[in-house]
């Protein structure tokens, strides 16, 4: 069906190397104007230096780059960009101190005798935010915005360029069930008027529903291009990881002990109101919902981040008052938060002060820091999780997304919690890792600890949870078993008044 | 699936705190009202038409260089250098007007513009082109120019009496309604910086670069030009800034303008330009430049003793940011429990 034209954007043989690390090895890459094509890769795999040189931020070492047939070099991102090539990156790169308006006009403002033409530039950005179904104001200023409608941000920016070929590298991945089923629309919309997809994600369901074609990648090298209707999952976690995975969800069975946690009609004002629930040792509880429904200041309320109006929270059965998470840590809770690189992680320190940085007092006398101790401990810590590193003393913002979730793991664990609290714990990483991180999971409930896990991914919640909470709109709308757990339940009492 | 939508529609009440907040220079506002009543109370003086242009005379020149100062801030730069730039082309206009008194002396004001823009553009290579960052390449190029300044003039002043008639009125002529020219060009300067941050692309990059400098490269925008241009920029308003001094004072000697950087430091963040870069506008920093001056008048209007006076104005200084963040805070805290 696409035999007779060029491909938009062809790379044969590209090489990269970034200081002694090759990150590309003789790549070869295609794709046609209406198609979507996925990109398959472990983190560390190159498919974000692929993209980077698709959008001209790098330059290859040595190989070809085509568009539409004729041999071209992007010197720069601009470069690019008048060749139609857009990119929505993992994390939002949107400017927080600018509006939504601009973010998406950003360099292309529209222009009249005068200047900037503000009136229309509100216009066309409220129209392009209306057809991705979004109600907001065009004038509120980025850092106001959830992550969710940051991604959305950024999918009208590229919408608004008009793009020849979109990029997408994991746009679902801090996306809800239901706005993705919205994005995929926009995708299927943007296909048929004959953009040329490239889109990343990890999670293969989604391949499998969006997606035509496949190109997997591993440590750099090309795998294969597959047609997406005739691959299987297995196939595709072969290619990608070189080996097949065990089980994806592989959740032991733990006989829940004694309730560790009670939660009695909790409340923050404005975020939700009456949550009652009960965490065992040994369980994990899962928490589905929407993006904003409250889950996530459940989480804080109970680290004492945001301490709760109303409500009681009681530990093995007394009433504790937790309004500040050093209470919370005294009192053996842990809290990996959702955004890692905003709370769970300082990213220009090393891995060793990260993972410490909770227990430090443990490692100091007088007011001294013990490195050694300190150092030995953070590398127990790294070992346990299969971190990826050069060392513990690596700046963790130099590790892959997957990496750093371990080492906020690590982080967390070190200081030895009865009840952890996992905010998205797998959110925007490989199915390497993400297994590893579920393993891990699994094994600590077996040692007895309690975990409340909130997810938005729901193969995920179902496969890892003893009982599953849902909240809607910060209401507990719905508790289920493992077993009485099906994905439609769940949806059913998460977006259904 | 549906997705929920975050709600547009607000109750008219939460229309009033939602702007009240929004604007930015609330605080500071509140703060300069506050001091004048004050100050009032001690010596009503202060609230005369004499005592007023006294105060807007004296901040026109530190509003000129500190909106050029905002701008390499909001780009999460800094330039230490302005002192040093408004005294050397000082030097350098007046000695030029000095040794031809036939040349018509307006031209005094783009010849110390060029100047200014030569000595702005080589911080701005250092910085855009080499890399150094900002603090360390305007530490340097401050005692360069500083330097150069001895170096021109053979540690010579040039005084009142050396200079053309004319020259003065560059500064203190009333060409229009009786205003000052000081402050005809500061207001000049005032809509122009305004005009070019809000309404051209250029102006609009250098807060996209500041507020994020890796989605500004992937944007496509010219960070390294952004760059260059703001300290060009700063170059060029030092120029102004330095005739306007020579002058408004007839003079031009070795420690014109000496330390000055650090009250067009001051003005900005004051005004609510972010130290760290991406936020900031016109009004807020006038208003910051304004409180400086208020704050230099009314310490001598109620007396205080010269040998406390900058004590004093970097203590009101603290108080004024304090204040404002406080109140900011409050204001902000209290329309977000409405809100929800």
């Amino acid at each position: 069906m696409m035999a007779e034209k060029a491909p938009v954007i062809k790379i044969e043989h590209i090489s990269k190397s970034f200081g002694g690390i090759q990150a590309l090895k003789d790549v070869n890459f295609e794709v046609y104007s209406g198609e979507v094509h996925a990109l398959l890769g472990e983190n560390g795999a190159g498919k974000s230096t692929l993209i980077k040189i698709m959008t001209g931020v790098e330059q290859p070492d040595s190989g070809q780059l085509f568009f539409e047939g004729q041999p071209i070099h992007f010197a720069n991102t601009k470069a690019a960009q008048t060749h139609g090539i857009a990119a929505i990156y993992q994390e939002p790169s949107l400017f927080p101190d600018l509006d939504i308006a601009e973010n998406i006009m950003v360099g292309r403002q529209p222009m009249r005798r005068r200047g900037v033409d503000w009136k229309k530039m509100y216009q066309e950005a409220g129209t392009l935010l209306k057809r991705l179904g979004l109600s907001l104001d065009p004038r509120t200023k980025a850092r106001e915005l959830s992550v969710a409608q940051q991604q959305l941000v950024e999918i009208a920016r590229a919408l608004s360029i008009n793009a020849r070929v979109l990029i997408m590298d994991e746009p679902t991945s801090s996306l809800t069930q239901g706005e993705v089923e919205e994005l995929f629309a926009i995708v299927r919309q943007l296909r048929a008027s004959g953009t040329a997809i490239v889109f990343i994600s990890h999670r293969l369901e989604e391949l499998f529903e969006i997606a035509d074609r496949v190109t997997t990648l591993r440590d750099g090298s090309y795998v294969d291009t597959r047609s997406m209707s005739n691959v299987t999952t297995e196939e595709l976690i072969r290619m990608m990881v070189g080996r097949s995975l065990d089980q994806l969800f592989p959740k032991q069975d733990v006989l829940a002990g004694e309730v560790v946690l009670e939660v009695e009609d909790l409340s923050v004002d404005g975020a939700f109101s009456n949550v009652s629930f009960k965490l065992r040792r040994g369980e994990i509880l899962g928490m589905a919902g929407l993006i904003g429904a409250g889950r996530t200041n459940v989480a804080r309320a109970i680290f004492g981040i945001e301490p709760a109006t109303s409500g009681t929270i009681k530990l093995d059965g007394k009433v504790v008052s937790i309004n500040s998470p050093e209470k919370a840590m005294q009192l053996k809770i842990g809290y990996v938060p959702e955004d890692r690189k905003e709370h769970g992680l300082v990213l220009a320190m090393s891995i060793a002060n990260n993972i410490t940085l909770p227990v430090i007092a443990k490692f100091a006398r007088f007011s001294w820091l013990n490195k050694k101790k300190e150092t030995q401990a953070a590398r127990e810590g790294s070992v346990q999780l299969e971190v990826k590193m050069a060392g513990v003393e690596q700046k963790v913002g130099q590790l892959s997304g997957g990496n750093q979730q371990k080492v906020v793991l690590a982080k967390w664990l070190g200081t030895k919690p009865r009840i952890l609290i996992l905010d998205e714990p797998t959110r925007g990483i490989d199915v390497g890792t993400k297994a590893a991180v579920h393993r891990l999971m699994s094994e600590l409930a077996a040692q007895g600890m309690a975990i409340l896990m909130i997810s938005s991914e729901l193969p995920e919640v179902l496969g890892m949870s003893d009982r599953i909470l849902v909240m809607r709109a910060g209401q507990l709308t719905g508790e289920f078993s493992r077993a009485q757990a099906t994905p439609e339940k769940l949806m059913a009492a998460a977006a259904i008044a | 699936m549906i997705a929920e939508k975050p709600e547009v529609a607000s109750p008219p009440e939460r229309r009033f705190w939602q702007i009240f907040v929004k604007f930015r220079e609330t605080g500071i506002i509140i703060f300069i009202v506050l001091l004048s009543v004050l100050v009032t109370l001690r010596n009503s003086a202060f609230l005369s038409a004499d005592n007023f242009r006294d105060i807007l005379l004296n901040i026109s020149i530190l509003i000129i260089v500190a909106l050029a100062q905002s701008m390499v801030i909001i780009t999460r730069g800094i330039d230490l250098s302005v002192g040093s730039m408004i005294g050397l082309t000082a030097m350098m206009v007046s000695y030029t007007v000095t040794a031809f008194p036939g040349m018509p002396t307006f031209l005094a004001i783009p010849l110390g513009m060029g100047l200014g823009a030569v000595l702005g553009s080589l911080n701005g290579l250092i910085i855009a082109v080499g890399g150094v960052p900002p603090i360390i390449a305007t530490l340097g190029m401050l005692s360069i120019y500083r330097g150069l300044i001895f170096f021109y003039s053979n540690g010579k002043w040039i005084n009142a009496f050396q200079f053309p008639p004319e020259f003065r009125e560059l500064a203190k002529g009333t060409p229009i309604l009786g205003i000052p020219n000081l402050i005809l060009f500061a207001i000049v300067v005032i809509i122009s910086v305004f005009y070019f941050l809000k309404y051209t692309r250029r102006g609009r990059d250098i807060f996209a670069v500041g507020s994020n400098p890796d989605a500004a490269r992937f944007a496509g925008i010219q960070i390294k030009q952004t760059i260059f241009t703001v300290y060009m920029i700063s170059g060029i308003l030092c120029g102004l800034a330095g005739v306007l001094w020579a002058s408004r004072f007839e003079s031009a000697q070795t420690n014109t303008a000496l330390g000055f950087e650090l009250q067009t430091v001051a003005a900005p963040v004051v005004g609510g330009v972010n130290i760290f870069g991406g936020s900031g506008n016109v009004l807020g920093v006038v208003l910051g430049g304004f409180l400086l001056g208020i704050i230099n008048n009314s310490l001598t209007l109620v007396q205080i003793s010269p040998f406390w006076q900058l004590a004093a104005q970097g203590l009101l200084i603290l108080l004024a940011v304090v204040v404002d963040s406080f109140i900011l805070r409050r204001l902000k805290r209290f329309s977000s429990k409405r809100k929800r």
